[in-house]
């Protein structure tokens, strides 16, 4: 069974312009012990899911349809307060800028014990005891000593892996990670991908890795789902998917990404810009983009349909021949 | 939905986000209708009313001490009342006004007009500049402004004699009241000016050997001018509370050329003895106007930079 | 931190020799003290003995360096109109207007704090929204109109509450006058002190509201939520915390503006205190009394200031590292 299964979840934001839809009908399941990548431009929806997983979608946007499971139970429509028991203790959450994820004015150790004493029932001793654990887990030198010390005496890598442990608190069987490495540098990166690895392959959570960095996506997922304009393009395994795209999206966006040792006069790049969300074209929102686009990509969305090996699916016309999914 | 280019202005402008704002916002219009009006009844007062209040010769103590029109005494020629000298109190009202919308925005004027050059260069030059200026303004900014005002106004008042005083009396405390706020639109420019510095199309005039007062006058100040003219508009509001205070203190404007604040203290000695109303309606036009630029302000800093909120 | 103190003492010491500066300048060049102190029918002669006596005759350094002297000792010279030493003068009225800014001061901060974390954390409770809307009333109404309405309420019209000077007050060790042992001292003292509060407690709502709403933006309160952290630790302990620094800032300003706000409440209610003897100086330009408070003035802010400075050593890790390293 997948720890997490999202199916047909749409997310929508009421404006005085009228409703927008930001997440449409998207559906994807992690199993245990695996990374999803979760890819697309800045606007496509991928931070939104993940805040609607645990509940911290901002007002006015909220969930209009779709069913959330976490371990088979549904979390889609929970109070806040169940909510709240769900956050940190069974999901935890890694978001993009370290430096600001931390309470400047706690030391390390307070805003771990804090939050293992929020969701475990434990004794301050052996909250201190298990957070320094975490410290030692996720690598950090010295960590009875740095148990006391404030963020800002951390460098940037070394507070990513304090906002991981925070997220491992209370050994959760899923981690969602907001670009977890965008803010960091790229040698520090390695280092915060190959945790995130580790913990999947040692502790067997499940990691939904949103980014916009294929590079990441490349290094660390076991699959990658593709989102552009709020809905699924591609989802497949890593591997077939950078080596044979097949929406023509992906296709674009796999040939814009340089390879060391070819030598280009120019990058080629996909023309146009996703659609403003109130304005997308009827049919495929990648339509007026693409070059194979037909009839009936401008009348019709299209659902996921097989498109090659390895359950590689593209919501794509021209794999109208395949299998459909749901 | 129609695209941008097929629209007028007038769609475009009715299109706006502010204009929606404006247009949903019933208290904002009423606030807006308000301080129009009295600042045409302020300003056309000459034109409005015939009595001129503050012309010695014009008054007649017979009609002292009528309370409004609709009081059971009252007449219908001195619509909310006289005061102890036969003025009439809607008349010396709308010449109050006109004295006090004065001073309070010539003085916010002096203001801004220090405070933005001086945070434009704080902020843009940085070093020893930014730091001279800002202690000094972050010194002066301890101080409340009335107290400044006060220090000021009490200065001229013993260095000149009282016939010379009571002329400039108007000039100084515009004066008073604008050297006393300045620092406050220095710290907003100065940020501004802070963050533009390091932008891309500054270092892009830099290169091309654009004159530093040209990057200054053409690309700083017209980026930074917006959140500190939205500051000022409160800054109106109290500068116009400033002013009433130091006049109801009796170190204001004299009594010849009296503003709402004047009005109001030479009214209170007769709240007691039951002429409510010769310090009720200036007080009254006081506090509406005052909250009307208020509530104007407010809407214009939540809709233009939620992030002031 | 002993570092930070002595650096922020000579600062201070240096704010308040500017400030003694500006005031000797006051009193020694504006205006001729002399002709303001006597009537029409002294003749030169007289008006030169007095010159001498209150040293008008002195060299210039000789002058500053007496005033300096004196200030340190608290002599202030002798007052144009009342003709007494300014520091008994402003030694009679301090306990006044400082029992008055006290009282102020706690009912400004206790109701600001509290009134403005209700409107920051539930932004659209109806309560929130009708204080926003009276907060705005309260800045637009001068302090003065509000002097005068809870007068006109409460003294004239209810008879509940005096509507001018102290009440009763008692004699303390060291000649401190106080108010606030008798029931009429704290009759007296409600009205003025209300009046003199609610601009500030306006104020200090306000922006503990802003900050509020600002801090529960901010990533690391995100993140909070996200680890499941109970509402009351991430409003209480995370929130709050964080919006202490402003919050700190703005209450010793506004503590500190009570002082001077003072003037214009003295005179509404006839508060027998500093604020009043000053404005009444400014009306008859007796400048050493003008100068004694602007020092006596500029002596309370610093001191403040100095606190809240202290303070913010206290609540920000950051700054004790940076001040250690």
């Amino acid at each position: 069974m997948a720890i997490l299964e999202i199916s047909n979840l749409c997310i929508e934001f009421p404006t005085r312009r009228g409703v927008l839809s930001a997440v449409e009908h998207l559906s994807l399941s992690i199993e245990a012990g695996e990374i999803l990548g979760i890819v697309g431009e800045s606007g496509a929806g991928k931070s939104l899911t993940g805040n609607a997983i645990v509940g911290l979608l901002e007002p006015p946007g909220h969930v209009t349809g779709g069913v959330i499971l976490l371990n088979g139970q549904d979390i889609t429509h929970l109070s806040d307060a169940e909510m709240r028991k769900v956050r940190g203790a069974q999901i935890g959450v890694i978001f993009q800028d370290p430096l600001t994820s931390l309470d400047p004015l706690y030391t390390i150790g307070q805003q771990l014990v804090q939050t293992i004493q929020t969701h475990m029932d434990l004794s301050r001793a052996d909250a201190k005891r298990r957070a320094i654990d975490l410290l030692v887990e996720v690598g950090i030198p010295a960590p009875e000593r740095r148990f006391d010390a404030y963020p800002h005496e951390f460098s940037g890598g070394m507070r990513q892996r304090v906002v991981i442990a925070l997220a491992l608190c209370c050994d959760p069987c899923l981690i969602i990670a907001d670009e977890p490495t965008t803010a960091l540098d790229v040698s520090v990166q390695a280092q915060i991908i190959a945790l995130l690895k580790r913990l999947a392959r040692e502790k067997g959570v499940a990691t939904m890795l949103v980014t916009h960095d294929m590079g990441v996506i490349a290094e660390a997922a076991d699959r990658v789902a593709v989102i552009y304009s709020g809905r699924l393009a591609e989802i497949g395994e890593v591997r077939s998917v950078i080596d044979t795209p097949k929406h023509p999206y992906t296709k674009g966006l796999m040939d814009s990404i340089p390879q060391i040792g070819q030598n280009l006069e120019l990058l080629p790049n996909i023309p146009g810009a996703m659609p403003r969300l109130d304005s997308r074209p009827d049919g495929c929102a990648f339509n007026p983009r693409c070059e194979k686009a037909k009839a009936v990509c401008r009348e019709k969305m299209s659902g996921l349909f097989t498109a090659g090996e390895k359950k590689q699916m593209a919501a794509c016309w021209v794999y109208a021949g395949g299998d459909e999914y749901a | 939905m129609k695209s941008t280019h097929s629209m007028t202005w007038w769609d475009r402008f009715r299109d706006h986000d502010i204009t929606y704002s404006f247009c949903h916002s019933p208290v904002t219009m009423l606030a807006a209708i308000v301080t129009l009006l009295m600042v045409l009844a302020a300003f056309g007062a000459p034109l409005l009313t015939s009595y001129t209040p503050f012309e010695p010769g014009s008054l007649s103590l017979m009609d002292a001490f009528l309370p409004p029109a609709w009081e059971p005494e009252g007449v219908s020629q001195h619509l909310l009342g006289t005061d102890g000298q036969g003025r009439d109190i809607l008349a010396a009202i709308m010449y109050g006004t006109q004295v006090s919308l004065t001073v309070g925005m010539l003085s916010v004027l002096l203001s801004v007009a220090i405070g933005i050059p001086l945070g434009i260069i704080a902020g843009y030059f940085g070093g020893w500049v930014d730091t001279a200026i800002m202690r000094f303004a972050d010194i002066q900014l301890t101080i409340p402004p009335i107290l400044i005002a006060l220090m000021i106004d009490g200065i001229t008042r013993t260095s000149l004699s009282s016939e010379v005083h009571e002329v400039i009396a108007i000039p100084v405390l515009i004066v008073s009241i604008g050297l006393a706020s300045w620092p406050q639109y220095a710290r907003i420019t100065r940020s501004g000016a802070m963050v533009e510095r390091r932008k891309d199309y500054i270092a892009a005039a830099k290169l091309i050997q654009t004159p530093t007062a040209l990057v200054l006058l053409r690309h700083i100040f017209p980026n930074v001018v917006g959140p500190t003219l939205i500051v000022a508009t409160i800054g109106v509001a109290v500068a116009i509370i400033i002013e009433a205070t130091l006049s109801f203190l009796g170190v204001g404007v004299p009594p010849t050329t009296p503003s709402l604040g004047t009005l109001i203290r030479i009214g209170n000695n007769f709240l007691f003895s039951g002429e409510w109303w010769i310090t009720f309606f200036p007080a009254l036009t006081l506090v509406v106007l005052v909250l009307s630029v208020n509530l104007i302000g407010d809407w214009l800093r939540d809709t233009f930079n939620p992030k002031l909120r | 931190m002993i570092n930070f103190i002595s650096k922020r003492l000579i600062q201070s010491l240096i704010v308040m020799l500017v400030v003694a500066l500006i005031s000797f300048f006051l009193f020694n060049f504006v205006g001729d003290p002399v002709s303001n102190m006597v009537g029409q029918e002294t003749t030169i002669k007289d008006m030169n003995a007095l010159r001498e006596r209150l040293g008008l005759n002195d060299p210039f350094l000789v002058q500053f360096g007496r005033f300096l002297g004196d200030a340190l000792h608290g002599d202030f010279g002798i007052s144009y109109r009342l003709q007494r030493p300014v520091e008994e003068l402003i030694a009679e009225r301090m306990p006044a207007t400082l029992e008055l800014v006290f009282v102020s001061a706690v009912f400004a901060v206790v109701l600001g704090i509290s009134g403005g974390l209700f409107t920051g954390l539930k932004r659209n409770h109806w309560f929130s929204k009708f204080i926003l809307t009276s907060s705005l009333v309260g800045v637009s109404l001068p302090t003065f109109i509000i002097g005068i309405l809870l007068i006109y309420i409460f003294a004239v019209k209810l008879n509940w509450l005096p509507s001018f000077g102290r009440g009763d007050v008692v004699k303390l060790a060291g000649g401190w006058s106080t108010g606030l042992l008798t029931l009429s001292g704290w009759k007296a003292i409600i009205l003025p002190a209300i009046t003199l509060a609610l601009y500030q407690m306006t104020l200090i709502l306000r922006i503990i509201r802003s900050e509020m709403l600002e801090v529960m933006r901010t990533d690391f309160i995100k993140f909070a939520r996200a680890r499941g952290l109970k509402s009351r630790d991430i409003n209480y302990g995370h929130a709050l915390k964080n919006t202490l620094i402003p919050v700190i800032t703005v209450t010793g300003l506004q503590v500190g503006s009570l002082i001077a706000f003072s003037i214009i409440t003295e005179t509404v209610f006839q508060w027998p205190g500093m604020g009043s003897l000053f404005i009444q100086a400014v009306q008859f330009a007796d400048v050493p009394v003008m100068s004694a408070y602007l020092v006596l003035v500029a002596f309370f802010f610093v001191l403040i200031n100095l606190i809240v400075d202290l303070l913010y050593f206290v609540v920000d890790p950051r700054l004790r590292a940076e001040i250690k390293g």
